[in-house]
C-alpha cells in the first residue's frame, strides 16, 4: 500500500475532525491532496505529534482527533504511548504510518524492520484497541472501525518506503499554526 | 515528614489557579510531590503524568491551541531532556509554555547527582533565549507566576520559572 492511496481513501473523513500529522512525507502527501485548516503538520519535533494530539483530545472532549504519525516519530516517543494509554482519551484516532525506514533523511531502515512491532507496543502500553494493516481495504476499514468505536485506536499502517519528490510546500508552518488555532476555538454552530 | 515545603507548594498552586491554569503536565521529583498531589485531588485540574518531559511541550501546544491554558512541572534534568520539543515545537511554532522547573543542583545541594544539572540550567536557559526567574520567596511567587504568564502569552514563547531551594526546602 502506499501511504498517498490510504491518505486518499480517508480524507474525505478527516473533513470535520481535527487532524495533526508528523513532517516529512505524511504532512507533504497530505497537503498535496488538499490542505484543510483543520490540519496541523508538526513540521518537527519527531515523537510529538501524538502528544499535541493528546494535549488537543483532552482539552476538546467534543471534538475527534486523527494524529498521523509514522514509524521513526513514534520509536523517538515510546513512551508516549503509555501516557496515551494511561490517559485513555476517546476522541483519539492515532494512525502509525510504518514504511520501516526514515524515508526523507535517505531511506535508513527503522527498527520496525528488524521486527519491532508497533502495534504490538501500543496493545501493550495499555493501547485498548490496535490493528495492523497491509492493503488500502484493510486500511479504510479499520479506520471506520476506529471512528465508530469512540475508543483510544492505534491503527499500523504499513506503506511503502517512498514517497513525494519534496517535502518543503508553500504553507508556511506558522501560517498554519495560527489557522489551525483560530479554526480549534471557533465557535462551532 | 518530608522537609518539602507544603506552605510554599500551596503558593504555588493558588497562583497557577489563578492564572487560569486548567492543565498540567508533571514528572514527579521529591520537590515537586505536594504541587503533584494539589493538582491529582483538584477536579478543576487535568494532571498529565507524563513519562518524559519532552511530551509535556506537545500536550501544552495542543492545549493551547485549544484555547487552554497550562503549565509544566519538571526538575531541571527534565527540562533538559526537554530541550529538543521546546526548540522544534514550541519556539518554532511560537506556543506559550509556562515552566516550572525545581532548581536541583544549586547552593546548598547535598545530591552529587543533581549538581551538574544545576550548573548548566541557566546557561541553558540563556542559550535558548527563554525569560525566566527564580521563585525563591514565598511573597514573590504569585506575581512572578503572574508575570511569567503574560509574558509567555504576548510573546507566543516559552518562559521558565526556577523553584529554589530556599522556597521549596525547609532544612538548613
Amino acid at each position: 500500500m502506499k501511504r498517498v492511496d490510504a491518505l486518499q481513501a480517508i480524507y474525505q473523513q478527516l473533513t470535520d475532525r481535527v487532524v495533526v500529522t508528523i513532517m516529512g512525507a505524511v504532512a507533504a502527501e497530505l497537503q498535496s491532496i488538499g490542505h484543510r485548516p483543520n490540519f496541523f503538520y508538526l513540521q518537527h519535533a519527531m515523537g510529538l505529534a501524538s502528544s499535541m494530539g493528546l494535549g488537543i483530545a483532552l482539552t476538546r472532549p467534543d471534538r475527534q482527533v486523527i494524529v498521523l504519525d509514522g514509524d521513526g516519530s513514534v520509536l523517538m516517543n515510546l513512551g508516549g504511548l503509555t501516557t496515551l494509554a494511561r490517559y485513555r482519551p476517546r476522541n483519539l484516532v492515532h494512525v502509525v504510518f510504518d514504511n520501516e525506514s526514515l524515508l526523507s533523511v535517505g531511506g535508513f531502515p527503522t527498527a520496525t524492520s528488524t521486527g519491532s512491532d508497533l502495534a504490538e507496543i501500543a496493545r501493550a502500553a495499555g493501547v485498548p484497541r490496535t490493528a495492523t494493516v497491509r492493503t488500502v481495504d484493510d486500511f479504510t476499514r479499520a479506520f471506520d472501525d476506529a471512528l465508530g468505536a469512540h475508543d483510544l485506536t492505534t491503527v499500523v499502517a504499513k506503506v511503502e518506503a517512498t514517497g513525494p519528490s519534496k517535502y518543503v510546500t508553500d504553507l508556511s508552518l506558522l501560517e498554519n499554526r495560527f489557522t489551525f488555532q483560530r479554526y480549534l476555538q471557533k465557535p462551532r454552530i | 515528614m518530608s522537609p518539602v515545603s507544603t506552605a510554599s507548594s500551596q503558593v504555588i498552586y493558588d497562583a497557577l489557579k489563578a492564572c487560569d491554569i486548567r492543565l498540567l503536565s508533571a514528572l514527579p521529583e521529591t520537590w515537586l510531590v505536594h504541587l503533584v498531589r494539589m493538582a491529582e485531588d483538584d477536579p478543576e485540574m487535568t494532571l498529565v503524568r507524563l513519562a518524559k518531559e519532552e511530551e509535556g511541550v506537545g500536550i501544552s501546544a495542543g492545549a493551547h491551541l485549544a484555547g487552554v491554558k497550562s503549565a509544566m512541572l519538571m526538575q531541571n534534568h527534565g527540562f533538559l531532556a526537554a530541550i529538543n520539543g521546546i526548540v522544534s515545537c514550541a519556539q518554532l511554532y511560537r506556543i506559550p509554555l509556562l515552566m516550572l522547573i525545581s532548581f536541583r543542583g544549586d547552593f546548598g545541594e547535598r545530591d552529587p547527582w543533581q549538581t551538574e544539572g544545576g550548573a548548566v540550567t541557566e546557561d541553558l536557559l540563556r542559550a535558548l533565549r527563554i525569560p525566566f526567574a527564580y521563585l525563591d520567596r514565598a511573597d514573590h511567587v504569585a506575581h512572578r507566576i503572574r508575570k511569567a504568564q503574560t509574558l509567555a502569552l504576548s510573546a507566543n514563547k516559552p518562559v521558565a520559572l526556577l523553584l529554589c531551594r530556599d522556597l521549596m526546602w525547609e532544612e538548613a
